[in-house]
């Protein structure tokens, strides 16, 4: 079911388990290998409004396994500008493919200076071996 | 096994119901029901059958051991059944005179006093409908106190530790105060350095159980007791556990103002498949006058209900709680007298000796003899052998028991929680302890044996992913809630098996 | 003890394999300053004879409906249980189970459980219903909740023809959950439409009984639009055993559903336990507390149940939780599964006609004898309000005295009633006993 265990490095990570693809004053958002293997199979997904502003390090959204509920914790500010309606119809995509075909939402960054504090790849990995 | 609504058949009935001779009632056309509601259709013998083969396929405490953690799955007196069943109990009316009522208030009256000398606290309320709604009860207790001296808006903290059940942080949120998590420490008490850097002035106060979910009394209770009480703050004690310490230890004493009891755990109530409960709480004098309305109260020879409470929260049940949960456990307590303390040694003689048995072949996280329950680590059959706590759960089915508590509490990894309790023989706990070696054996032989577990059960293991991302929560009658077929034999037999099971 | 297991012998083996040579050894992990270190002050144990006696005895202290003619109602009803009630509870498997975790080991509640959702959406007209709640009561503090978080807004509206009981329990909770509680109060025995909507602006939900606690008909469709207009969600308090006559909830455009289920299959039992049920629209139902149990496969395709979105419940979410509820009242919604399967549809609506129409001959015949109705103008169902000519406690008390209860005394709980009593009529009283009512009243 699942990709194998990978932590692209081309992506910016937040210590919740999420993920920020950026590409100019836009950001990609979804959870890592790590979170969607922790709470296995997912059967929900509760996404934000179009439109709606998000806060960096506060929650934009759930997503649910049967045994866990998940918040989205944002890596970045900004506004909602596009929902993955695939995750939301078929939430186990994110199991499949957590950073690409499973993304979540994509926002319009409103302080780029935000993503000098996310974690790379190596920083992030670390975290998790001390788990 | 079909549905009742399966077997419905149009025409046929169960219910005889008298037709007085008199003009048909009827009700104004706006308000009157156009479609009947598609109940089932069965005459007395078909319906007795058919519940009769849901009996068939439910496993009770009747049934056989059945050693959930923190549920106290106890022997039900029958003779409580008989006691519930007179007329004078059964077929009373919650609003009937007072004067007509004295059998009743005088019962909830004894048992109040009864509950309040087993945790030594002067003030009962037997109102709350269940174990949580009691938390929900004692942390709106909480509230008024502090509303009463003005420190409401100062106090908006209660603190918990991981090894809490989940109803405390729930309740704790209900009732509009914020969840401080404290940690464990590595003999299984609370982390008191952990514990002293969250407690102060916006402390409301403490949640815990004690022994805690891990089975184990916390070794420095008198020192949380003062470090709650010089911060100004109120102990709450969640009483799931109180098997462990009748007779031998009182909350009240060991520094809690308010406590619940589970009349359906320590006394006896039977689960009834997920309920009735019953949730009473003991308070401490300064906070008797914050207690739900009405109370029952003893005025000479006379039992009344005092509604004069000006400083009640309110009211959290209808009517005075859930009466015939009362008349078991009363019923039970009687029966014990002061041997109540006999109950709680054998739980926890019980308990310790399933320990003794099976803590070499499992993990046993914290070092020390247990209470009324322990846990356990399946960690290392995960390891070594790839096998879950869940398999082993499952796999146990097999062999006639049913499975202990799974994956909590939180803070032990593949935990399984164990209360035996006190009304099993010698003899079940030794089959219990022989089948939990024999399966890890097995974990390490032939694992498929617990992977494909249940082998015995009316199902075998059941896809719960399936039920959570499209539920099905009724039957359609056949409109169009046929489940989308996804072509892989498992699906496309579903859908048979649906129709003629 | 009859309930230890255990002989002398037996303990003597099980303290050798723990290594410890007495049973207080276990307890050594109890700080000596916190033992109780003496007996429990309790009445000493009772033998199973004894224990029957004392019990008998205070039972016998009580004035149940058997031994007088009781038209007492107010949100508790002397409806009849049938046998098959009792037979289906007696099985110990029903009995003693826990609620069903472990799915494999407990089809047969989880079946009844889904069996009897069943049965609750399709009295009340509604796409989702849970396990059950405690009772009557809590029930609408759980739809305040619902509504509350399904609609971002705090203020709630409760018709004051709605039951005392539960007003008071929903402003029990409302501090906690953050609701702000207004009362609409009737005009002659119902609630006006508009005056619902202008208190309904901003409200997250409204709450209306039908029939209400007079026992009369409230405008219920009219009700549910006024809120709609309004913004809110309409939730309306019902009478299980009134939906074979009157219209269910969801097709007069509620939301939710929810009432007491005692008239159902429940004996009075002084008050519980009973079970509150709460049925909802399809997109509510990741919002709904209370277990729900779903329909799934098992690993070779056989339709089985399980306990689904579990996320929702506290052992999962925990403060995040929808709601705290863990055990509710499975048994005794058990038992109104069995009630209503009993009657079917044709069984309920003729229980409603008959409730219909013996409370309607009741009422003619106390008007016939100069005793006023208090809301003559008002369609009412099962119960309705009658003025006595003096206190009603004290007719009450009367009444009683020549073998007949004859109903609630209103005035505790509205201003300008205390001569009013609460006339309840169930299929169990026949027109003799009501020809007793009138002549103990009217003596």
């Amino acid at each position: 079911m699942a990709a194998t265990e990978t932590y692209p490095d081309q992506l910016r990570y937040h210590a919740e388990h999420d993920w920020a693809r950026i590409e100019g004053d836009e950001a990609t958002l979804g959870i890592t290998w790590f979170a969607q293997d922790s709470l296995g199979e997912l059967v929900h997904f509760e996404p934000p409004a179009q439109g709606s502003t998000v806060a960096k390090d506060s929650s934009y959204g759930e997503v649910e396994s049967v045994k866990a509920v998940s918040e989205l914790i944002s890596p970045l500010s900004g506004e909602i500008i596009a929902i993955n309606q695939k995750v939301v119809e078929a939430p186990e995509t994110v199991n499949e493919d957590p950073y690409e075909e499973g993304w979540l939402v994509r926002i319009r960054l409103s302080d780029s200076g935000e993503a000098d504090s996310l974690l790379d790849a190596a920083a992030y990995k670390q975290i998790l071996e001390e788990q | 096994m079909k549905l009742i609504y399966e077997k419905s058949e149009r025409g046929r009935r169960a219910s005889s119901l008298p037709r007085p001779d008199l003009p048909r009632g009827d009700v104004p056309e706006s308000l009157r029901r156009t479609r009947p509601p598609r109940l089932p259709e069965l005459s007395e013998p078909e319906l007795v059958r058919h519940f009769t083969a849901l009996a068939d396929r439910t496993f009770g405490v009747d049934t056989g051991f059945y050693p959930l953690g923190s549920c106290t799955m106890k022997h039900n007196p029958r003779v409580n059944e008989r006691i519930v069943a007179l007329p004078g109990f059964r077929d009373l009316h919650p609003l009937q005179e007072e004067a007509a009522s004295q059998g009743a208030l005088e019962l909830m009256w004894r048992l109040q006093e009864i509950l309040g000398e087993i945790v030594g606290l002067p003030a009962v309320s037997l109102q709350p409908a269940a174990g949580s709604q009691g938390e929900l009860t004692g942390l709106l207790l909480m509230h008024a106190y502090f509303a009463d001296r003005g420190e409401d808006q100062q106090r908006r903290e209660i603190v918990i530790p991981d090894t809490a059940h989940g109803t405390n942080p729930a309740s704790v949120t209900m009732a509009g105060y914020e969840v401080v998590g404290i940690k464990t420490d590595r003999r299984g008490n609370v982390d008191l350095d952990d514990l002293r850097g969250k407690v102060g002035p916006r402390t409301a106060g403490l949640m815990l159980t004690n022994p805690s979910t891990l089975g184990l009394f916390d070794e420095g209770i008198e020192e949380i007791t003062r470090i709650f009480h010089d911060a100004g703050a109120l102990m709450y004690y969640d009483g799931a556990n109180l098997n462990a310490i009748c007779g031998i230890s009182r909350p009240g004493d060991f520094g809690f103002d308010i406590v619940h009891f589970n009349l359906h755990k320590t006394f006896s109530q039977p689960h009834g498949g997920g309920g009735p409960g019953g949730g009473p709480i003991a308070v401490r004098e300064r906070l008797e006058p914050f207690l739900p309305v009405p109370a029952v109260v003893r005025d000479g020879d006379l039992f009344r209900l005092d509604y004069e409470r000006p400083k009640s929260i309110g009211k959290v049940r209808g009517f005075c709680g859930p009466f015939g949960v009362f008349v078991r456990s009363y019923a039970y307590i009687r029966s014990f007298g002061p041997g109540l303390k006999e109950m709680s040694e054998v739980a926890v003689l019980n308990a310790n000796y399933l320990l003794a048995r099976l803590k070499d072949a499992y993990e046993l996280p914290f070092d020390r003899l247990c209470m009324h329950e322990f846990v356990l680590s399946g960690r290392r059959l995960k390891r070594e052998h790839g096998v879950t706590t869940l398999d082993v759960a499952k796999r146990l089915m097999d062999y006639g028991f049913h499975p202990p508590t799974i994956y909590f509490p939180l803070i032990v990894p593949e935990a399984l929680m164990i209360e035996p309790t006190e009304t099993e023989p010698q003899e079940t706990l030794d089959a219990f302890a022989n089948a939990m070696l024999e399966i890890a054996r097995e974990a390490a032989e032939q694992p498929e044996l617990l992977k494909e577990a249940p082998h015995v059960r009316p199902v075998k293991r059941l896809d719960e992913v399936r039920a959570a991302k499209r539920p099905v929560v009724r039957y359609g009658f056949g409109e169009g809630d046929e489940p989308q077929a996804e072509g892989t034999p498992g699906e496309v037999r579903q859908l048979e098996a649906q129709k003629g099971a | 003890m009859s309930f230890l297991s255990l002989t002398e012998q037996d303990r003597e083996q099980m303290l050798e394999t723990i290594g410890v040579d007495s049973v207080d050894e276990l307890f050594e992990q109890i700080p000596a300053a916190v033992r109780l270190g003496r007996p429990l002050q309790l009445e000493p144990a009772l033998s199973e004879p004894e224990l029957v006696a004392h019990l008998t005895e205070l039972a016998s202290r009580n004035a149940d409906t058997g031994r007088e003619i009781s038209f007492l109602g107010a949100g508790i009803y002397d409806h009849y249980v049938p046998a098959v009630v009792d037979a289906v509870l007696a099985r110990g498997e029903f009995l003693t189970a826990y609620t069903p975790y472990q799915p494999e080991m407990s089809q047969g509640v989880l079946q009844a459980i889904f069996e009897y959702q069943t049965a609750i959406c399709e009295l009340t007209g509604m796409d989702v219903s849970n396990a059950s709640g405690y009772d009557g009561t809590t029930v609408a503090a759980d739809a305040c909740y619902v509504a509350k978080h399904a609609t971002g807004r705090s203020k709630v509206v409760l018709a004051e023809t709605l039951n005392p009981q539960v007003r008071q329990v929903v402003k029990t909770y409302a501090p906690g959950f953050g609701l702000d509680v207004v009362e609409v109060g009737h005009r002659d025995g119902t609630i006006d439409p508009d005056e619902l909507q202008a208190a309904a602006a901003d409200a997250a939900c409204v709450i209306f009984q039908q029939p209400n606690f007079f026992g009369c008909l409230e405008p219920a469709p009219d009700l549910a639009a006024a809120a709609g207009r309004a913004g809110a969600l309409a939730v309306a308090h019902v009478d299980p055993v009134s939906l074979g006559v009157l219209e269910a909830p969801g097709t007069y455009g509620c939301a939710l559903a929810i009432g007491e289920g005692q008239s159902a299959g429940n004996y009075q039992s002084y008050g519980g336990p009973h079970y509150g049920f709460l049925a909802a629209r399809s997109e509510f139902i990741r919002r709904m507390p209370g277990r729900i149990s779903g329909e799934t496969v098992d690993s070779e395709g056989e339709r089985g149940f399980v306990l689904t979105l579990q996320t929702r419940e506290q052992h999962i979410r925990r403060e995040k939780a929808t709601s705290n509820i863990t055990t509710n009242q499975t048994l005794l919604a058990l038992a109104g599964l069995v009630h209503l399967s009993w009657l079917g549809p044709q069984g309920l609506r003729e229980l409603g006609e008959t409730c219909l129409a013996l409370s309607r001959h009741a009422q003619g015949r106390l008007s016939e004898a100069g005793l006023e109705l208090v809301f003559p103008k008002k369609t009412t169902f099962k119960e309705f309000a009658v003025r006595v000519g003096r206190p009603a406690k004290e007719a009450i008390r009367d009444a009683r005295s020549a073998g007949v209860h004859p109903g609630y005394a209103l005035g505790r709980d509205y201003p300008g009633l205390d001569d009013a009593v609460l006339v309840a009529v169930t299929e169990k009283r026949t027109i003799e006993e009501i020809d007793r009512l009138v002549e103990v009243l009217t003596a």
